[in-house]
């Protein structure tokens, strides 16, 4: 051992602190899960604006696959944020999010075929957008507050998977304030509202986390 | 790993110095410069005390501890890559510095000295002339106020002077 080495860790050990260990990730992600739960339950359960509702709504399909996206990108993240754990953690969401992605295509296409004339669907994109952006705000706060605590090794990928867990449960609420089918517009303004939402949380995260 | 996370210093201390040997056998298979290698053995000991909550003391800590030297490794051979796009190898210049006879040509051009060999060998007016001017910087009217010359002799001093040096230089050159 070189006596930098020896140096070092003379140093270390003094500096050293008592620290209490880190909770199972899977334990953490359940209770980040769990606090925005109960707060959608106190959101939905409040008088609220309900939107105008067509003919055509969510398949299962879509809803499940959203909140697995959800729920996969923030366990994904807290797994993601601890050493031991395996790096294949980051691709857990992604295939509930194509499910996702394309089940929404699909509805599109039912509402084209069905032959709904353009003025009888809701325009409500711009709010779609706005609602998932800024809903993602503080969720993402409190999950990088959360993951903040495990000083990841590497921060992008923990902070990646959780922008991609925020923007689906941002998109998961809309639907108790949106429960109407998507429109190609929609579609297309959920998808970008999850991009911006998954490349900000990426891009503060990778800097909080660091 | 456990004591120390309770803040045992011996505890952590006896545990830091064991680990040293098994990080450095995991991180020679990827490593091989020597130096680079105390460097990321130490990087791994620093990430060790910045992360020691996460390790979970129900669990086996050579894992954990062999996660992080991976993670570290890994960190350390994309520097290097990242390095090494950037950096330009000069494979003369191990050969211009080692090379005695280089080294002898390299001190021969000590220019302040050569200058004044040079300068020395000017007429006194060019010489005047060109060290106020040229070396010290002074402007025509500062230098023709320190010689009592007027501007345009000044001017025609300088001239000479650069070109009888300019091809005393050239000659040198040539009868090496």
């Amino acid at each position: 051992m070189t006596d930098r080495t020896q140096q070092l860790i003379a140093d270390l050990v003094t500096q050293l602190t008592p620290v209490r260990p880190l909770r199972a990730p899977l334990a953490r992600a359940a209770t980040w899960l769990a606090v925005i739960a109960v707060l959608a339950a106190l959101v939905v359960m409040y008088p609220t604006r309900v939107l105008h509702r067509s003919t055509y709504t969510l398949t299962d399909v879509e809803l499940w696959s959203m909140l697995a996206t959800a729920v996969l990108g923030v366990i994904a993240a807290f797994h993601l944020s601890v050493p031991e754990s395996s790096r294949r953690w980051a691709w857990a969401p992604i295939a509930p999010l194509i499910v996702w992605v394309l089940s929404s295509g699909h509805s599109c296409y039912r509402i084209w075929h069905a032959g709904v004339p353009a003025t009888n669907l809701p325009a409500e994109s711009p709010e779609c957008f706005r609602f998932i952006v800024i809903v993602s705000v503080p969720l993402a706060a409190f999950l990088l507050w959360m993951l903040r605590r495990a000083r990841p090794l590497a921060p992008l990928p923990v902070a990646f998977t959780a922008g991609i867990g925020v923007a689906a449960a941002s998109a998961f609420l809309l639907q108790f304030f949106h429960p109407f089918d998507v429109t190609f517009m929609d579609l297309a303004a959920h998808l970008a509202a999850v991009g911006v939402v998954t490349g900000l949380v990426a891009a503060s995260g990778h800097k909080a986390l660091g | 790993m456990a004591a120390a996370q309770r803040g045992d210093a011996r505890a952590y201390d006896d545990l830091l110095k064991s680990v040293v040997p098994f990080i450095r056998a995991l991180l020679r298979r990827r490593i091989k410069s020597a130096p680079l290698l105390e460097d990321v053995t130490q990087d791994v000991l620093l990430s060790v005390h910045r992360v020691r909550h996460t390790y979970n003391p129900a669990r086996p800590f050579t894992p954990w501890l062999a996660a992080i030297v991976a993670r570290r490794g890994v960190d350390a051979l994309r520097r290097g890559g990242r390095i090494s796009r950037l950096e330009t190898q000069d494979e003369d210049a191990a050969a211009t510095f080692a090379d005695s006879e280089a080294n002898n040509v390299l001190g021969s051009h000590d220019a302040e000295r050569e200058l004044e060999e040079l300068l020395a060998q000017l007429p006194d007016a060019q010489r005047q002339a060109l060290q106020l001017l040229k070396v010290r910087e002074l402007s025509l009217a500062e230098a023709s106020k320190v010689t009592g010359l007027s501007i345009g002799a000044l001017k025609v001093s300088v001239h000479r002077a650069i070109k009888s040096l300019r091809a005393k230089v050239e000659r040198d050159a040539a009868s090496r």
